[in-house]
Order: C-alpha cells, then sequence, then structure tokens
C-alpha cells in the first residue's frame, strides 16, 4: 500500500494513524472535543482490521484497561480530554510504576473544572510534571499540525516499547477538530510475538511475568524508583525534540508549542514586516524538555516571551532554561482563546516598551 | 515425662522401623499443596480464608492443566501479594480496577484463562462501577470476590458488606443502616444483568464447602473456555483478625451470622 | 477385612495455629503443640494413630501445610506401639 494524501481532521488522522501503526486495542470514553477518535476507530478498525476497540463506563475504566491490555505487551493506547484526563492520573502512576509502554492522548479543552470545550493548553503541568501521585515522568509529545498527530502515533510507540514508558500525545481541541492535509504513512502488519515481560500466561520455559507496583521494603521500592530515573534520564539524554525556527538572526525569540507555536510563526512574521526580527523556539517534547538547546540561543538573543493558552506553565520551564541569561516576558489566553498573531505582535510590541524587568527597574 | 536420650542403635532401629511402617509414600499420596501454589508463606493472618481461596484456585489450574494460559489480576487489599503466592502471570490493579484490567487482558488475549480475584472494599465499594459494567459487558472472565465484611488491610473498617450492627474501627458501635446504609449484596446485584452467566456463593469455612467452592471455580473456567461469558463466584470468608476473634470463633460467627445474610449456592444457573 | 490407614504429614514450620484443621478432624487426631515454631506460632500435631486420610484437614488448611496419604491394607496383627520422647510420634508396629 502506497503512502496516500488525504485531507483529514486532527482526531481522525490520529485515529486512523493508530490503525496504521498496527495498533492492537483502543479502549476510551467519549468526550468533547475527542470523541471522533473513539468513533472513527470504532467504524475503521473494525472494518478494516481485528483492532480491539472498546468504549468503557468512564476514563477510569478506559486507563485500567490499557493498564491490562498493554501489561500483556500488546500495542494499546487511549485518548480523552482533560477533565477526562484528570481520572487517568491514578492509572497512568500505576502504569508509569509498572514500566508498561502505551499511548496516550490529551485532546486539551480549556480548564480549570469542567471548563469549556474550546482549546486549551492548561493540562501541560499535568503531563511534564507529574499529574499523578509518585517521582515518574511522562513522555510528552506536542504536535502542532495535523501531520504531526499522525507522525506522533509513531514516533510514540517506537518511543514506549523502546523504554517501556507510557507517552502522551499532548494536543488541543483545535488540533483535533482542523483539517488539513496529512500524508498517512504505509499500513503496519500487527504484532505477533510476545514481548519478554509481557502478562500472557507462564509458559515452562520462562519465569512468571507479574505487572505489579508495590513493594512494602522500603529498600527494594527506592531502588525500584532509582531504576525508573535512570530510564528517564535515558531519556533526557537522547530523546529531545524541537524547532528553533529563525532563531539564528533574531533579536526576539517567542516560545511556544503546539497550535500556539504555528500562530507564533505568523507573529513573527508580522513582527519581520515591522522590521523587529522575531524567531520562534518550539519544543516538540516538552518532557524531556530542550533546556540546553534553549538555553543556547539565550546567547544570541535579547529577551523571551513564552506564549501559551493558559496562565503561565511552560513559561516555568523557559525560565529554568534560560536561567536569568535574558528576561523572560509571557503572554497567555485561558479559558478556551487562542491568541490572534496580531495579539502576539501586539503583546510583544507592549513587551519590548515596557518589559516586566525595566518596570521591576523603575520601581526599585 | 522423663526424658531420655536415645543410643543411636535405638535411634537406627526407631528411624527404620517408622520408615518400614510410614504409609507417607508416592503410591499413597491422596492430597497435597498444588505446583501452581509457591512455596512462599503466606502473610495472612492465622485462619484466614485468602489462603484456602489461593489454594483451590491453584488446584483448579493445576487439574485443567491450563497454567500457561492463565493470567490472575490482584486487587488491592489483603490479597495485593497473590501473586506471590500464585504461581502464574499475573497483574496488580488499582484499588478496584482489576475487572477493568482483566477486561483488557481478556480482550487482546481472548484465548487465555483470565481472572480476577477482589475483595469487598476492592470489589463493592471503589470499584462497584468496573464490577458492574464488565458483568453487564459480559467479559468472558472469572471473577473472584472475597467477601469477609470488613477491610481487612488498612486495619477493619467498615465495608460495603458489613453486616447491620457489626461492629468495625469505623462503626465502633455497629453498622447503623440511617447513617451508614444497609450491606451490599453486590453478587445478587449482578446476577440480574444480561451478561453474567454463573453467578454462586460459596464458603471456605469446612470441608464441603472448600470442596463446593473449587468446584464452582473449576466450573468457571470450563465456561470460560467455552466462551459463555462472565462467572462470578463469591466466596464468603472470615477476618479473625478484625473480627476480633480467634480463628475458630471467626468460622462459628460465619456460620450464625454471615451465612443467615448471605446465604449459599447459585443465584444465577447457567441456562446452557 | 480391608483397613483404611490415612496418614498426614505437616510442614509445622509454616503452621500458624489456627486450629481450623483440628476442627475439621472427625478422629480428633490433631492438637495444637506446646512448643512453637521459629515464627514464634504453636503449631498443629498428630496425637492419635487413627487418621483415615480423609484430608479434611488439609482442604480446610489456609496455609496449605497439610499432605495427606491413605493406604487400604489388610488387617495385620498388632505388635507394638511406640512413642518417641516428647510423645509426638506414635508407631504401630504390626508384623
Amino acid at each position: 500500500m502506497k503512502k496516500e494524501l488525504r485531507l483529514m481532521k486532527g482526531n481522525e488522522a490520529l485515529a486512523e494513524a493508530a490503525i496504521l501503526y498496527g495498533c492492537d486495542a483502543y479502549f476510551g470514553y467519549p468526550i468533547t472535543p475527542q470523541s471522533e477518535i473513539l468513533e472513527y476507530l470504532s467504524n475503521e478498525a473494525a472494518k478494516r482490521t481485528g483492532m480491539v476497540i472498546l468504549q468503557a463506563e468512564s476514563e477510569i475504566a478506559s486507563i485500567n484497561m490499557v493498564y491490562g491490555a498493554a501489561g500483556t505487551g500488546k500495542r494499546v493506547m487511549t485518548s480523552s480530554s482533560s477533565p477526562g484526563m484528570s481520572l487517568m492520573q491514578e492509572g497512568i502512576s500505576y502504569i508509569a510504576c509498572g514500566e508498561i509502554p502505551c499511548v496516550l492522548v490529551n485532546v486539551q479543552r480549556g480548564g480549570p473544572g469542567l471548563g469549556t470545550i474550546q482549546p486549551g493548553q492548561a493540562d501541560y503541568f499535568q503531563s511534564v510534571k507529574g499529574g499523578g501521585h509518585g517521582d515518574y515522568k511522562l513522555v510528552t509529545y506536542a504536535p502542532s499540525t495535523v501531520q504531526e498527530m499522525v507522525d506522533f502515533v509513531f514516533d510514540g510507540f517506537d518511543l514506549a516499547f523502546k523504554y517501556r514508558t507510557p507517552v502522551m500525545i499532548l494536543t488541543d481541541g483545535a488540533l483535533g477538530q482542523m483539517m488539513e492535509k496529512v500524508l498517512l504513512p504505509e499500513q503496519r502488519p500487527r504484532k505477533t510475538e510476545y514481548e519478554p515481560w509481557g502478562s500472557t500466561g507462564k509458559t515452562p520455559d520462562r519465569e512468571r511475568n507479574i505487572i505489579y507496583t508495590l513493594s512494602l521494603q522500603p529498600d527494594v521500592m527506592e531502588k525500584w524508583n532509582e531504576r525508573l530515573q535512570k530510564k528517564y534520564r535515558s531519556i533526557e539524554a537522547n530523546e529531545i525534540r524541537f524547532e528553533a525556527i529563525d532563531c539564528e538572526d533574531a533579536d526576539y525569540v517567542l516560545v511556544a508549542y503546539g497550535l500556539v507555536a504555528r500562530i507564533c510563526q505568523k507573529a513573527a512574521h508580522i513582527a519581520r514586516d515591522h522590521g523587529i526580527k522575531v524567531g520562534v523556539f518550539r519544543p516538540i517534547t516538552l518532557y524531556p524538555f530542550p533546556y540546553e538547546q534553549l538555553n543556547k540561543v539565550a546567547d544570541n538573543v535579547k529577551a523571551f516571551m513564552t506564549v501559551e493558552m493558559n496562565a503561565g506553565q511552560m513559561l516555568e520551564d523557559v525560565k529554568l532554561a534560560v536561567n536569568g541569561k535574558k528576561s523572560v516576558e509571557f503572554y497567555g489566553r485561558m479559558g478556551g482563546m487562542i491568541p490572534s498573531p496580531e495579539d502576539i505582535f501586539a503583546k510583544l510590541e507592549e513587551k519590548l516598551n515596557h518589559p516586566v524587568s525595566k518596570l521591576v527597574g523603575e520601581l526599585a | 515425662m522423663n526424658e531420655k536420650t536415645m543410643t543411636v542403635e535405638e535411634a537406627q532401629h526407631f528411624e527404620q522401623i517408622l520408615r518400614e511402617e510410614s504409609i507417607c509414600t508416592n503410591e499413597n499420596l491422596v492430597f497435597e499443596v498444588p505446583d501452581t501454589l509457591t512455596d512462599n508463606t503466606m502473610h495472612y493472618c492465622p485462619g484466614c480464608g485468602h489462603g484456602v481461596a489461593h489454594r483451590i484456585i491453584a488446584e483448579v489450574i493445576d487439574e485443567l492443566d491450563i497454567q500457561k494460559d492463565t493470567i490472575g489480576v490482584a486487587p488491592v487489599g489483603c490479597s495485593v501479594l497473590a501473586y506471590n503466592y500464585l504461581n502464574i502471570d499475573m497483574s496488580g490493579a488499582a484499588h478496584g480496577r482489576a475487572a477493568a484490567v482483566a477486561t483488557g487482558i481478556k480482550r487482546v488475549l481472548p484465548d487465555k484463562y483470565v481472572f480476577s480475584y477482589q475483595g469487598d472494599g476492592d470489589l463493592a465499594a471503589i470499584g462497584t462501577g468496573e464490577t458492574i459494567h464488565t458483568c453487564n459487558r459480559g467479559e468472558n472472565i472469572l471473577i473472584i470476590f472475597i467477601n469477609n465484611g470488613i477491610y481487612g488491610m488498612t486495619g477493619g473498617q467498615m465495608a460495603p458488606t458489613t453486616l447491620v450492627g457489626m461492629k468495625s474501627t469505623t462503626s465502633p458501635f455497629g453498622r447503623d443502616v440511617e447513617t451508614m446504609g444497609a450491606p451490599l449484596k453486590i453478587t445478587e446485584l449482578i446476577a440480574q444483568l444480561p451478561g453474567t452467566y454463573y453467578v454462586t456463593r460459596t464458603a471456605v469455612n469446612s470441608p464441603n464447602n472448600v470442596r463446593k467452592a473449587k468446584a464452582a471455580i473449576k466450573k468457571s473456567f470450563e465456561y470460560q473456555k467455552l466462551n459463555k461469558g462472565l462467572c462470578f463466584v463469591e466466596i464468603v470468608t472470615n477476618c479473625p483478625s478484625n473480627w476480633k476473634m480467634t480463628p475458630l470463633e471467626s468460622n462459628k460467627w460465619l456460620e450464625e451470622n454471615m451465612l443467615p445474610f448471605y446465604p449459599l449456592g447459585d443465584i444465577k444457573k447457567p441456562s446452557n | 477385612m480391608a483397613k483404611v490407614k490415612g496418614d498426614i504429614i505437616i510442614d509445622i514450620e509454616k503452621c500458624k495455629g489456627c486450629e481450623l484443621c483440628a476442627t475439621a478432624c472427625p478422629q480428633d487426631s490433631l492438637e495444637l503443640s506446646r512448643k512453637i515454631n521459629s515464627k514464634g506460632y504453636h503449631y498443629i500435631v498428630k496425637i492419635e494413630d487413627n487418621c483415615t486420610g480423609c484430608t479434611n484437614c488439609a482442604l480446610v488448611c489456609p496455609d496449605g501445610i497439610i499432605k495427606v496419604y491413605r493406604k487400604t491394607e489388610k488387617k495385620k496383627e498388632h505388635v507394638a506401639t511406640i512413642q518417641n520422647v516428647t510423645g509426638d510420634i506414635t508407631v504401630t508396629v504390626n508384623s
């Protein structure tokens, strides 16, 4: 089967990517704005492959079905949107501790609470900093195009199995709902062989495979934690992905991820039209975060402005990365509002004229 | 009694008699611990029914010769460490989620035997949603439900199945229906669901009940092989430590109090 | 006339002394020892030689530590009974 160019909605493209990758099972629960993933799979996967599609009774059930199914070594995924993702956090902690590879998708909407069904980026902390209990990390990809909604399903499964760790695709309602052209990869075969660690039934030729997350002995649990941390260090050393757009000659750099990074590119064009040299730095993996890479950018620019659809979450990581070398301004919209390129440019101009650091200096 | 030391000759002679007279040879062996039970000493309190429940599951797995095709799901509760005793592949679920975990496993490995092993707090309180929907979908798995009317692991708090008037650390004056609700007969409840195929209540307090409980588990695995749908075996057990009784007293109390409220027998017989 | 003779082997180190087996035994053959095992439990011992190998004790044992043996044999002439010093083990010597 040849590669195919199609016009697709982000959610449907992501679902199609799961089928094409040879995903074995999807467990999910309807929630706006990502229900198309479950709907698309219920229709397409049933017709084309033997992939298991199950509408669970809740997100809590979904994530625990993922725990069970992925614990056999099969390729399993689920998706939800912000309030549903909150319900899954307990399960994600267990999955991380049990070292179960799987792909999770959060098509974010504005919060907190029931919030809104419009797009948001306010689950950055939840995804990148923990969300569930205990010391674990969730590899987090942030697509900014429908094409990346497809690509990161493939990259996500590959990485999940490489490190035996859960992977999150952190996208938003706008990317989920909008249509773009997308180049679909070839259909891959479903996996038939068992993973050596999968809980599939103890055969005489091997020891038991137990998927569990408990040790009552603190020294054992500490070693377990150390093993996880070692894995995270390895991921941090090898799996960072980012994009630096027009940063070489830039005086100012906008830092943004996902959809907002695209809007920032347009804002940067407007700025350059006005004679202000602006670049865009886009972390593609939010965990592991490109700290060093962004720190290097800080050597050649005058200031940064982080733009997010939240009250300033990635902003903290940007500040950690820049580490005081240059000032880091912030512009955020919340509650489902999407910043326009003009908004961003206007805010950038305003900050250039009245930077927070300068104001603080004047007050002092 | 006077302590006497045997001479070497006497000891050897004694040993020889023992050997010659002993009927403890493989040909006379009529009962031994199943292979599917590990050698680990169980952490359960003296007299706890979990041990018997574990053993009969292991016996059934041995008798059906399905060790290589069986995956169990352990809960959170006293039996959280069930995987230390059952010599099979297992998955340890989060509290209440064993039925969802078992669903996930069975859906991707439909030819394997999958069972969950859950206590009353796990199955009938925090995991009620998963339990009911797993039963309602008629997942082709076995749910083993250990009902001792109390939270054992956390130290004797009130469970959904705690009897009216029964004392626990969180119902110190006895369970009061007005403020705490009535005990939940979840087994009768799930028997109403079309997805369940075989629903039964057993106990392990006497040799005969142990035989019946084992037969129910064996039947359930056989039904699973035939894709009959969900089988649900409740085992009413004791909790000597948290009932604050000796093992013998707890079994007597079980007969006099638990079994009249949770009567033994099939609640839903297979229709075929 | 054929006689059914039974015997059991108890893994006393794993015994927790719950006595459920003693209650289940129709022959009243079992009793708690005055001694304790390394875990500090009084363990169960067979005090009578009237075991029929019915397996009741093993069925109710929560710790799975009882092996049961049963033999159907012709009646033999009783010669002597030997007991060890502690009285824990009794051996009947037949012809």
